[in-house]
């Protein structure tokens, strides 16, 4: 601050400071307008004429925006079933989540029981273990339950959480442990003391791994797509997949059109609520 | 990570609820009753860790501990995807992935992939992170539309870019045409194809590194650039000296976690390629998804999986090692 007051005496050396401020200007929109463009694209064409998709030169406006994109691949593909599916499993497996890594963490600080060290270790270690070594056995007792092609099956083998429990842990040992005595004395159990202090005084934490995990279990591709082939358990991902492969590139308005309700709400999402989101998205950097 | 388990208080010493019974005189009975209530306590405290931390344990046990230690025995069988009978051969997936044919192809174009994606993303995050980090008026809007493709679904963002890509219709080869270049056949010449989803891949990932880098260069003190800038350097001479190695822990932690998650990315390549054509687009993660999934060879498939679970675990160690000589420095 105290640098730029100096420089302001100094005539020689504003203009100097000057043009790089500009050059700073120039760099910041483009940049800005090249990361956008895709998804503005996308939009635009989703609203587009096969006509006007398929035209040379490019017609970069549609000239009478319709929503016939999104009627065809409602049409092709079960879309509202999906969104369904899609929002029930996002809020199901997030909410179990954080409760799963909220209890686990508050049981590993504020409760003494024996192997808790390893118990620690047991959960912390598996953010080092690539789910993608787990699919082939996982599918398989999966497959053996009967549960292919159902909810439990899309859900119940991801819910486990490291990162939730991981955070929470970070943030519980930061709560002053006077509170919690107090709580004690008065009488209060664990349940209680869950409930009215630690879970009111985690809230950052609680917004944090609760958005992280919704956009994970969002946007979740692999294990969906090998589980499910019945279009109407399917999430919004695999469901493009689907559409993908029986519309194929030849209709790529209908394809851009479920592209854009896949990728439009949780952009939504992050919009409302970017401070939270970026917190959490970015929480191992801090911790790490 | 730095994980030191502080050991906390249990609560208070079981005094004030002993006084509360009507404790007999002498001292032996009174230390029955506290350890009596301690043991109570203890087993109150063993059961509500039960309840609490019980359903995680068992999650991660079941869907994460068992499967890896079951992959691992399905590495030494040849067995196929849902067949009942298995063969067992050792370490023979293992000795059949080192001399196959396709094992070169395919490492090289995990290397490549990985150097591209993670130096790519590093270099142009970093310099998006001190455009950000500058005071400049609407760095704010900049900032999220840089971020927000990291939170989209990679399938959708596959499929979208496969539409900008079109050779005759896409927006890449009209801009492309605006500088005299001709759009070169994306989706089926290499490399172009493998290029194309390193290009996307960086597109998603950018905002991340960026956003980390600006919460570094937010802690590099301001008054260490402010005595550079007096001493008369000039700002590449004040990065390179002066903000970069104050970086440093911010770079190693970005490249641990960016080839952590590009070696084991799939939705866009899965949206893009296919790992196509004719195999140009196939990582190792990929390999190991056709090899089982396509191609049902679910054990070979596990010893592909077990290859690729050493490789990361390697990086992983290289990470806690230099971490922990970090802590000992500081």
């Amino acid at each position: 601050m105290s640098a730029v007051m100096i420089d302001r005496r100094v005539p020689g050396r504003s203009a100097r400071r000057r043009s790089p401020q500009v050059g700073g200007y120039l760099t910041m929109v483009f940049a800005t307008v090249v990361l956008d463009l895709p998804l503005v694209w996308l939009l635009l064409a989703s609203l587009k004429t096969p006509e006007e998709l398929y035209q040379v030169p490019l017609q970069w406006l549609p000239g009478s925006p319709s929503l016939d994109n999104y009627a065809q691949a409602a049409g092709a593909i079960p879309l509202g079933r999906l969104l369904a599916n899609s929002i029930g499993l996002t809020v199901v497996g997030a909410g179990l989540k954080v409760a799963l890594g909220l209890a686990c963490a508050y049981a590993l600080v504020f409760l003494d029981f024996p192997f808790k060290k390893l118990v620690f270790g047991l959960v912390i270690a598996t953010l080092m273990i690539p789910p993608q070594i787990t699919i082939i056995p996982n599918y398989t007792l999966v497959a053996s339950l009967g549960w292919l092609n159902t909810y439990q099956g899309i859900l119940v083998p991801g819910l486990a959480s490291a990162f939730g429990t991981f955070l929470f842990r970070q943030h519980f040992l930061t709560l002053p442990a006077s509170i919690l005595e107090a709580a004690e004395l008065d009488g209060a159990g664990h349940w209680r003391k869950l409930w009215t202090f630690v879970v009111p005084m985690s809230t950052p934490t609680l917004a944090a791994v609760a958005l992280v995990s919704v956009v994970t279990e969002w946007n979740d591709y692999l294990w969906p797509f090998l589980v499910v082939d019945h279009a109407d358990r399917m999430t919004l991902p695999v469901g493009l997949t689907l559409l993908q492969n029986t519309d194929g590139m030849s209709n790529w308005g209908v394809l851009l059109a479920a592209t854009v309700v896949v990728t439009l709400p949780i952009l939504l999402v992050f919009l409302i609520l970017q401070r939270r989101l970026v917190a959490g998205l970015t929480a191992g950097a801090v911790t790490g | 990570m730095t994980t030191v388990v502080t050991p906390r208080p249990s609560g208070l010493p079981d005094a004030p609820s002993a006084r509360a019974g009507t404790p007999p005189a002498g001292p032996p009975p009174a230390t029955r009753t506290r350890s009596r209530l301690g043991a109570r306590r203890r087993r109150n405290a063993l059961l509500w860790a039960l309840l609490l931390a019980g359903p995680n344990v068992l999650l991660i046990v079941v869907f994460v501990y068992r499967p890896l230690l079951q992959s691992l025995y399905l590495s030494t069988l040849q067995w196929n995807l849902g067949s009942p009978s298995a063969r067992f051969v050792g370490l023979g997936n293992y000795v059949e992935w080192f001399s196959a044919p396709t094992t070169g192809r395919v490492v090289t174009t995990t290397l490549v992939f990985t150097v591209a994606t993670v130096g790519g993303a590093m270099v142009l995050g970093l310099g998006l992170a001190l455009l950000l980090n500058r005071r400049l008026r609407g760095r704010g809007i900049a900032r999220t539309v840089a971020f927000a493709p990291y939170v989209l679904s990679g399938f959708a963002v596959g499929i979208l870019w496969l539409f900008m890509f079109d050779p005759r219709y896409g927006l890449v080869q009209e801009l492309l045409g605006w500088v005299g270049l001709e759009s070169p056949a994306w989706y089926t010449a290499r490399p172009w194809p493998l290029v194309m989803v390193i290009v996307v891949y960086l597109w998603k990932n950018l905002g991340y590194v960026a956003l980390i880098y600006l919460a570094g260069l937010q802690a590099v003190p301001q008054d260490l650039r402010d005595a550079a800038a007096l001493d008369g350097a000039s700002s590449a001479r004040t990065l390179r000296s002066i903000v970069l190695p104050l970086l440093t822990p911010t770079t190693f932690f970005l490249l641990v976690t960016m080839m952590l998650a590009s070696l084991q990315s799939f939705d866009i390549i899965k949206a893009m390629t296919q790992g196509g054509p004719l195999g140009s687009t196939t990582t190792l993660m990929y390999s190991i998804y056709e090899e089982s999934f396509v191609g049902g060879r679910a054990g070979y498939a596990s010893a592909v999986a077990t290859v690729l679970f050493l490789v990361l675990l390697a990086v992983t160690a290289v990470q806690m090692r230099y971490v922990q000589r970090k802590v000992h420095y500081a």
